[in-house]
Formats: structure tokens, sequence, C-alpha cells
């Protein structure tokens, strides 16, 4: 530098976006004041507080600041940015918890309908909602964001690209999600499965996905490293093709801006294709493709193992994002879907075991030379568990995906039994690990509070996750075989209410299930909690609870 | 709209097809290639650095 002395200025961004959230905090005053809803009317109102509260946030920092920005390398090494990594994580964690409690609710209400209190608001069909997208969305989302904002960072040996742009993405993500919920259990809907947020929450989340994405490729273009890492590759097509799902899917007109009510552009069957179109790639590519990110990242870190066939693993990725994308259609089996796009859909589901396959065994394989971790190390344990349902529930996947098979299983319990085994084992799993990998990192701490509580995690969960899909499979096959009985002359055998009330067992024990999830997840937060805090660091080994210091 | 169909299907079912498995040839000739043998070894390890 060649001035002493640094005049204190504010950034061109800090000032942009200061001025622009106190327009938009005024913009929203009025749409809350003239609001059509009462439900519209509060989420202007949230919109108004969380815009004036942006403002006092930018100026505080700017208070509290060095007149420099922070530098982008300390001693020749990268000042790696990773507050917006723990903001992540932490809310990762706590949606968790809420989305699994709310799942649990539900399951209880499936069993005994009377826990919907009869109020509009804990309906089931206000919650359902609610659960899927505080798991997907918000849990799932959350450690998406922080594991990608990590592993960028560290893959690419340099500083994450933006000052104020990589908080805009987190809290503005985490903002997007409190609209949703609250939304859902106000009635505001558009009624798309996955995508229920209405127009205003879609707009902003299209915003703050812009910003992610731009944040993601810039800190990529700066790069240190000449190759870009494979989990990298994963976490781009997540984004832009998120981007693009959200785009298409909510192609929408609002009726009014002082209104929460839209319309579709799309209309019909060609309406339906464009929601699976979405639906399934939400799968493909939240579910499946920022995972195999984290896969690619954490399970060869945590192994201290390099990728088993990196080669394999570019095959993977371009494999698996040119099939994914064409398997909507199954999910409109013997619809009005015209038969050739069913049957497209079907076929490529199946074609998309190989590559499925081929990940998840590279994934495994990484572990060669290294099995024995498996033994002593429980978060190790917890993501090649989860390697294995992925192979598990990709394998399930294109078999349901088969007209004759989906015959039986589609709209039975069983698809719920499937997405759960992908989302509590798969999901769920290599989430957990990442979790436990990054506390410790991102807190400079030697390892977990406790690897004991962590086992206790793994197989109260584990516990939970087999009661819970196997009682669905059974559900769900017998749901599926009362509903195309039929008699001697020719007549239904059963009745709709016979087959629910043949369920009531099974929901019972699925309700089980997810409150075990749930009991493992409530100790890794605690867990968490711990390790912030301090308690699991060497100095602390002779503390009070000498039974929970780490086994190692 | 039966002619658009028809048009459509036949070329999905030859130009896209061979577009198709002309990228996934590219993709295996860029991942296979004896050349890049050290550097994927290397993107392989790429986790396992620490700065």
């Amino acid at each position: 530098m060649a001035h002493t002395i640094q005049l204190k200025r504010m950034t061109t961004s800090e000032m942009g976006l200061a001025i622009f959230a106190a327009l938009f905090s005024l913009f929203a005053l009025v749409v809350a004041a003239k609001a059509e809803t009462s439900g519209y009317a509060f989420h202007a109102a949230i919109f108004t507080l969380a815009s004036a509260a942006s403002v006092f946030a930018i100026a505080n920092r700017y208070f509290n600041r060095p007149a420099a920005l922070p530098p982008q390398e300390v001693d020749g090494r990268p000042n790696y940015n990773f507050g917006p990594v723990k903001f992540a994580t932490i809310a990762s964690v706590i949606w968790g918890i809420a989305g699994f409690a709310v799942g649990v609710v539900i399951a209880l209400q499936l069993a005994w309908p009377g826990l919907n209190l009869d109020l509009p608001w804990t309906s089931f069909g206000r919650l359902r909602p609610l659960h899927t997208s505080a798991v997907i969305f918000a849990f799932g989302g959350n450690v998406l964001i922080a594991t990608s904002f990590y592993v960028v960072q560290r893959t690419s040996r340099v500083r994450l690209a933006g000052d104020l742009a990589p908080w805009f993405v987190v809290l503005g993500y985490n903002l997007f999600i409190v609209i949703a919920g609250t939304g859902y259990m106000l009635g505001i809907t558009q009624g798309k499965e996955y995508a229920e947020p209405e127009w205003y929450a879609d707009l902003f989340l299209t915003i703050v996905w812009v910003v992610y994405f731009l944040v993601f490729l810039a800190t990529i273009i700066k790069r240190k490293e000449p190759h870009i890492y494979v989990a990298n590759w994963f976490y781009m097509a997540f984004i832009v093709t998120i981007a693009v799902l959200h785009l298409g899917n909510n192609a929408t007109i609002p009726v009014s801006v002082f209104s929460p009510k839209s319309y579709i552009v799309w209309a019909g069957v060609q309406d339906a294709m464009v929601q699976w179109w979405y639906g399934h790639n939400a799968v493909g590519f939240f579910l499946t493709a920022g995972f195999l990110a984290i896969m690619y990242y954490f399970i060869p870190k945590r192994a201290n193992r390099p990728v088993y066939s990196y080669r394999l693993s570019i095959i993977h990725f371009w494999a698996l994002i040119f099939l994914y994308i064409w398997a909507g259609p199954h999910h409109l089996h013997y619809t009005a879907l015209p038969d050739w796009a069913q049957t497209l859909g079907m076929t490529f589901s199946v074609m998309l075991w190989m590559p499925s396959w081929g990940g998840m065994i590279n994934g495994l394989m990484t572990l060669s030379g290294a099995w024995d971790k498996l033994r002593t190390d429980p978060v190790l344990r917890m993501m090649v568990v989860s390697v294995a349902f992925y192979g598990m529930s990709t394998f399930e996947g294109p078999l349901m995906s088969v007209k004759a098979v989906n015959s039986l299983s589609h709209y039975t319990d069983w698809t719920i039994g499937h997405v759960h085994s992908g989302a509590l084992g798969w999901v769920g799993y290599v989430s957990f690990g990442a979790i436990y990998c990054l506390v410790p990192w991102l807190w400079n701490r030697r390892e977990m509070y406790s690897l004991r509580l962590i086992n206790w995690h793994f197989w109260i969960s584990t516990l939970g996750i087999v009661l819970y899909i196997t009682a669905m499979w059974v559900s769900g096959i017998l749901q599926g075989l009362m509903w195309r009985a039929y008699t001697t002359l020719g007549f239904l055998e059963y009745s709709f209410i016979e087959t629910v009330e043949a369920m009531h067992p099974f929901y019972v024990i699925r309700a089980l299930g997810g409150l075990l999830f749930l009991g493992g997840a409530l100790i890794m937060a605690w867990n968490v909690w711990r390790t912030i805090a301090g308690a699991g660091e060497p100095a602390s080994k002779m503390g009070a609870i000498p039974a929970l210091v780490p086994a190692e | 709209m039966n002619e658009t169909y028809r048009m459509l299907a036949e070329f999905a079912q030859t130009w896209g097809l061979l577009y198709f498995v002309s990228i996934f040839a590219g993709v295996l000739v860029y991942a296979l290639a004896p050349s890049r043998r050290g550097r994927f070894d290397a993107a392989a390890r790429m986790p396992l650095q620490e700065d």
C-alpha cells in the first residue's frame, strides 16, 4: 500500500444497498398498508422490518469496521471468509430440528387425525408443505450454502468473492424461508408441490439466487488453483439448474402488487409437465447434485484419502446432469400426459441408475485403504451409510419409475418411503456428516465435543430410518394391492376408508421412526452447541463429565 | 399438430441422439485421455491439501 493512512469511506455497495433497502422498506410499508389480505400485509411488514434492519446492519458494520476491507490474503495465505458459512451452519441445525419436528407432528396427525386441533393453521394440508420446505429448502438449503461457500474457498484457495454479497445470500435466503413457511400456515400458496411460495417470495428468491450464483462464480474465476475441483462442478450445476427450474415453474402473473395471488402462464397438462420437470429436478439437482458435491469433498477429507477415481467423477457428473433433466415425466404415469413422454421419462430414469451407482461406488471406494476408520470414526460412518442409502434409493427410484411397478406404487406410501430413504438416509446423513466436520473446522476446535454422542445420534436415527422406510414399504404395497383388489363379481373389494384403516399401525410405526430421527438431531444440536462453546477443547478434558471425552 | 409432432420426433431421434452421443463421447475422451492422468491424480488429492 502506498498510503499509510487510508481514508474511511463507505463502499459503493454499502451505500447502494443501504439506500436501496431504505427505499424498499418504504415501498413494502405502502404495500403492507394497502394489502388485500392480512397474511400478505404481515409479509409486507416483515419485508419492511427486514429492509430497515439491513440499513442499520450495514451502517453499524461500517462504523465498527476498520478503514480497509478485509485483505484477500494474510501472510501469503488466503484470508477465508467463514462468517456466512458459520451462520448457515447454525441455521441448518435449527431449521433441521424445526423441519423434523413438523414432520413428526404431521406423521402423528395421519395416525390420529384429531391432532390437527381443528384449526386451519395446523391442518395437515398447511403443515405438510411447511415440513417439506423446512427440511429440503431450510435445512438442506442452508447446508448447501454453508458447504458450497466453504468448499469453493478451500479448493480455489481464495477468499470468497464479494463483501456484502455473501451475507446478502445467507440472510436473504433465510428471510425467504421465513416468508415461505409463515405463508403456508396463513394459507398463502400457489399449490405447486415443492414450489408453494407465491410470486413475491419467488421474485425475492430469484434475486438472492442470482447473487449466490455470482458470488460462487466470481470466487471460481479468481481461484489460485488451475483446476476446478469436481465438487465445485456439482455445486455449479445445482445453482444454475435450480435457477432455471425456479424461473420456469414460477412463471406467474400476480393479480396485483397488493395481492398475494398469482396465476401460472402454463395451462393443463403442460403445467403438470413443467411442475414435474421442476419437481424431479429439484430432487436431481438440489437433493442430489448439491449433496454429491458434499460427498466429493467431505468424504476424501475425513477419510484422508484421495477420490477413488477422479475420471469416474467427471463421467459421473456429465452423465448425471444430462440424464436427470429428462426423468420428470415419471411422476405423471397414467395421466393425460402423452404416452411417449411417459415412456421417455421412464427410460431416462432407468438409465439414471448407471451414473448414480457410478457415483456411489466412487464415494464408497474412496475409503479403500481406510476402511478401519469406520470402526472408530462415527462421522465417517455416517457419511458412508449415507452413500449406501444413496445407492439404495437410486436403485429403488428407477424401479418405481417403470410403468408396471408405478401402477402399484403411485399415490401410495411406498413413494413416501422411497423419498425418505433418500431424504433421511442420503441427504440427512451426508449433511450431518458435513456439519460434524464443519463445526470444529470453522470454530477452530480439535474435534467435536463428543464422539460418543455422534455415535448415539447415528444409531438412534438409523433405527428411526429403518422403522420409517420398512413401515412405508409394507403400508404402501398393502395400500396399492387393496386399491386394485377385485371381487369375483368384478367390484372393488375394499372401500377407500378400509384402506385408510389398514394403514393405522404403520403410521404409528412411521411416527416413532420420525421421533427417533428427531431425537438424533437434538443430540447433534447439543453436541454442536457444546463444541462451539469450547467444551470439547483439550484443555477441558479433565472437566466434569469425563465419560463424554472423545474416545480417540 | 400431428405434422409438428412427427417432425420434432424425427429430429430428436436422429440429430438429438447424435448430439447427445457425441457430447458423451467427448466427455469420455476428456476424462480418459492418458495425457491427463497426472492432472487428474493431482485433482483427486485437492481436498487433502492444507494451506
